[in-house]
């Protein structure tokens, strides 16, 4: 699969997409100002990946890789997820085993 | 990126046999292309997989700062929403939308390239530094508040700006100095991953001044563009979970 | 005419000079350079073991001080680790033998690989330095809040140098990842490609993915050493333990980085000793990636005895259990290949018969290690040191050896006498076992690691231990004789001593700078050997 096969992006895309960052920048911090409780984190993360995703697969042209492209980018982002999430099993369930100090 | 490099001995290489996928003809091949490569769309190729493998490492480089970011936050989050309230939203926002624009910039250029325009390029690879340079200098002014309120953690550290100026209760002196070592480390390396983007703009600025890049030769500036805008999407990650914590004053989590 | 032919050809001989080694982007000549490199570090690293060793012959500490006994363990370890077993196989024997195994004329970025060796030597230069000022105190582990604010050792300056070898490592890495997937030759499809090949391929995978972690983390010991930056530090609520999560999601992969390239290299060794096709080939292919994605999953099992949940810790000692099963799917299809194979009596064979046995010996007892209520009685014991010990000097050192063996005449050209082969890997065999096997006894006896004391009843297993690390000393200072003495005196090697399938057996010996005479096209899989003939005449060489 040939990078240079693929027609080359218009300026309107990519101001296009420009936009988009612009918008949901000023989004996330107006959401920011409001007080949504724990909701308030889902949102500003659920803003902040889109607008990763678009620069992702547009800017970076992930689009348009070839697969294996493709999954060594998400690859990256699954391993950071184990690191989080197995690090996390230790924090979130110290607590359970109900020992004073612990 | 330089000449072509030559890791071959001495004499003509051999022609491949009949049938092989691709014969290498010394009289065509394009000046850019490295011997140990077949064809100029295999060097790009590898190249891009190679600029997204270190992307990888990139991403696993500061996923550790952000899972200390995480273990914090959730044994003190009234510490990170008194932390979060000190940063400058303003100027942090400001500074997300000057990266977006770098990153319009850098697409322009590569699209420059690949267009043919030298002067598209050009313009476009001056604009981007100039963005970048602009994030340093509003980090620059927001590092100088910090010293100047008394926020860097150490022994001139005080809850005073924090109690006073924002009228917050019960800061915690301790854990709210794991916030700003957090704050000061992330965007402090982010901020060195700047620098040497822009350094590295300035070397691409050069070779497109001279002409390089072609619409079938263009990868270093495409693979530094890459680079440029995962520095972007760090931000885009930094600026929600540094500065827009503390906002709504309330004790969400 | 010939022998001419190749001396001019060879890539040791052209081009000539000490700027054309230094300068180089031709990957043998890379690997030969980091060989040389490793080989220095890895006698600084024994130094430094031989240090404890002396210290252990007595239960009194009355050889070093206790700071020094610190620095001598936590130098052998840093040195071992970082600079000697992390890059063994992959930037000697894997940067000279990837680009052939893929019928290709190098690396994909070949001045990224000498950038790798430069930082390796920067990191080793820094090393270095920092054992000439005195060395570091906190373990190879360096844990927090000792490393952070309690060591007045150069606690810094170690942190850069193994950042420095670290990223060095990192682009060794990457380039056999973009090499793999890119620049293989026509009709070498995944499924013929060398076994060495997918486990340099799993082990460049870790060390992407851990690597980072690990520079992070030490960099932020720095930030807190030098800037006052806390994150680890109790005073300000920080948690030690965070580090050693941060620490151990690198070091436990790291480990598999240390072991994988060792497997790869025993897997060709066993179709190369017996003539024949390993058994279950996509198996043994498999576990390299499976060993390599489930060792991330694994980390806590070194956090048992700190404040990590039990919950947590019971979620890694299953998984721990469960990383042991694509190693003994190695092990068995290891043995497999050499039952009814028609298995040669030189020095590889023995190597790898070593290796076997003693991997397996390790790798069980890490079955110990990753059962928590055991794990309560035997960590920081020296049945730890004995397990990871058996991994890593009776598996990888031995694996790394075998290798230098079986792959030297096609490196250097020459031949080293088979007898003296055969007893270097006796000698070593020997005297690790005696190293080791007394410490598995003194470890469930309770004796601590790290201490330079120890009650008056252990002396004897302690003088065996001493005893046979005295032999494996020998060992290894008479196979660093013979294998210099052949580069001088040894006979010319032909292509094909062992008469072995493998691409790099198909060019000369040394391989020419650009690897192949005519670009090679595979058609067939690998070790396509004919069936084994009985009664045929066994291959011998010196």
């Amino acid at each position: 699969m040939s990078h240079t096969a693929h027609p080359i992006p218009s300026v309107r895309l990519y101001v296009t997409i420009w936009i988009t960052l612009g918008v949901l920048t000023g989004l996330t911090v107006l959401a920011g100002y409001q007080d949504f409780g724990f909701a308030n984190t889902v949102i500003a993360l659920a803003i902040a990946v889109t607008k990763a995703s678009l620069v992702v697969l547009f800017f970076m042209g992930v689009r348009h890789n070839t697969p294996l492209t493709k999954v060594t980018a998400i690859a990256g982002f699954v391993w950071l997820f184990i690191l989080f999430g197995l690090g996390m099993s230790d924090y979130l369930t110290r607590h359970w085993i109900g020992v004073p100090g612990r | 990126m330089a000449e072509p490099s030559t890791p071959l001995g001495p004499g003509p290489l051999p022609a491949a046999p009949h049938g092989a996928a691709v014969a290498v003809d010394h009289a065509h091949h394009h000046p850019r292309l490295q011997h140990h490569f077949y064809s100029m769309e295999q060097q790009l190729e590898a190249s891009i997989l190679a600029m997204w493998v270190f992307l990888v490492t990139e991403i696993m480089f500061f996923g550790g700062l952000f899972m200390a970011y995480l273990v914090y936050r959730t044994l003190y989050p009234q510490s990170w929403l008194d932390g979060s309230s000190t940063l400058n939203v303003p100027l942090g926002a400001l500074n997300t939308f000057v990266l977006i624009c770098s990153s319009l910039t850098m697409v322009m250029s590569v699209r420059s390239a690949q267009v043919g325009s030298r002067r598209g390029q050009i313009v476009w690879l001056i604009g981007t530094i100039l963005f970048g340079t602009t994030f340093l200098v509003v980090k620059y002014f927001e590092y100088a508040a910090k010293f100047e309120h008394n926020l860097v953690p150490g022994p001139h550290f005080s809850t005073a700006y924090i109690v006073e100026h924002l009228g917050r209760t019960g800061v915690d002196p301790h854990s709210t100095q794991l916030f700003f070592s957090l704050y000061f480390i992330m965007t402090g390396i982010h901020a060195a991953h700047m620098v040497v983007g822009i350094g590295l703009m300035t070397v691409i600025l050069i070779m497109a001044w001279r002409g390089r890049f072609t619409p079938d030769y263009y990868g270093p500036i495409e693979v530094s563009g890459l680079y440029w805008h995962f520095v972007d999407i760090v931000w885009i990650f930094l600026f929600p979970l540094l500065y827009l914590l503390g906002l709504h004053g309330g004790h969400g989590a | 005419m010939h022998d001419t032919a190749i001396k001019r050809q060879s890539y040791l001989d052209a081009p000539y000079g000490i700027a054309a080694w230094l300068l180089t982007r031709d990957h043998k000549r890379i690997a030969m350079m980091y060989l040389i490199s490793i080989t220095v570090m890895f006698a600084m690293g024994g130094f430094f073991a031989s240090l404890v060793r002396l210290e252990l012959l007595t239960p009194r500490g009355d050889l070093l001080t206790p700071d020094l006994y610190n620095k001598a363990f936590s130098l052998h370890g840093i040195i071992m680790v970082f600079f000697f077993l992390v890059p063994s196989v992959p930037a000697t024997l894997g940067n000279f033998l990837i680009p052939i195994m893929c019928g290709t004329k190098d690396l994909a970025f070949p001045r990224i690989n000498l950038i790798s060796w430069y930082l390796y030597i920067i990191g080793a230069l820094i090393a270095l330095g920092v054992i000439a000022s005195g060395g570091v105190d906190t373990g190879w582990t360096f844990y927090t809040p000792y490393s952070t604010v309690g060591s007045q050792t150069p606690v810094t300056a170690a942190i850069i140098g193994v950042f420095i070898a670290g990223f060095s490592s990192i682009l060794t890495g990457f380039n056999f990842i973009v090499t793999v997937h890119r620049m293989r030759a026509p009709g070498l499809t995944w499924f013929r490609l060398p076994l060495f090949v997918w486990a340099n391929y799993a082990t460049s995978l870790v060390m992407i993915l851990g690597t980072p972690v690990v520079a992070i983390t030490v960099l932020l010991v720095g930030f807190e050493r030098t800037l006052g930056l806390g994150v680890f530090d109790p005073r300000l609520g920080g948690d030690p333990v965070l580090f050693q999560h941060l620490f151990w999601f690198y070091s436990h992969p790291a480990v598999y980085i240390m072991i994988l390239p060792g497997m790869g290299v025993i897997s060709e060794l066993v179709a190369g000793v017996s003539r024949k096709q390993v058994f279950g080939y996509s198996f043994v292919a498999f576990s390299s990636l499976a060993i390599a994605i489930l060792g991330f999953l694994v980390w806590g099992h070194h956090l048992f005895v700190s404040s990590q949940s039990i919950y947590a810790g019971m979620v890694f000692s299953i998984i721990t259990m469960l990383v042991a099963v694509p190693s003994a799917v190695k092990t068995f299809n290891w043995t497999v290949t050499m039952y009814k194979g028609s298995v040669t009596w030189e020095s590889p064979t023995y190597w790898v018969i070593g290796f076997v046995g003693l991997f397996l010996i390790g790798g069980l007892t890490g079955l110990f290690l990753a059962t928590l209520g055991l794990d309560i009685h035997l960590t920081d014991t020296y049945f730890v040191v004995a397990h990871f010990h058996y991994i890593m000097v009776g598996g990888m050192v031995m694996a790394f050896l075998g290798g230098l063996h079986f792959w030297w005449p096609k490196m250097t050209g020459r031949l080293y006498p088979d007898g003296f082969g055969k007893a270097g890997a006796i000698l070593v065999f020997t005297g690790f076992n005696l190293t080791f096997g007394p410490q598995f006894i003194l470890g469930y006896m309770g004796m601590p690691r790290r201490y330079h004391a120890y009650p008056d009843e252990w002396q004897v297993l302690n003088v065996l231990s001493t005893a046979g690390a005295s032999i494996l000393g020998l060992g290894y200072l008479l196979i660093f004789c013979y294998l210099t003495w052949s580069l001088f005196k040894g006979e010319r090697a032909s292509d094909n001593p062992w008469g072995v399938t493998g691409l790099e057996w198909e060019t000369t010996s040394p391989p020419p700078t650009f690897n192949f005479y005519t670009d090679p096209i595979v058609t067939e899989p690998p070790y396509h050997y004919k069936q084994p003939v009985p009664g045929r005449e066994a291959t011998t060489i010196g």
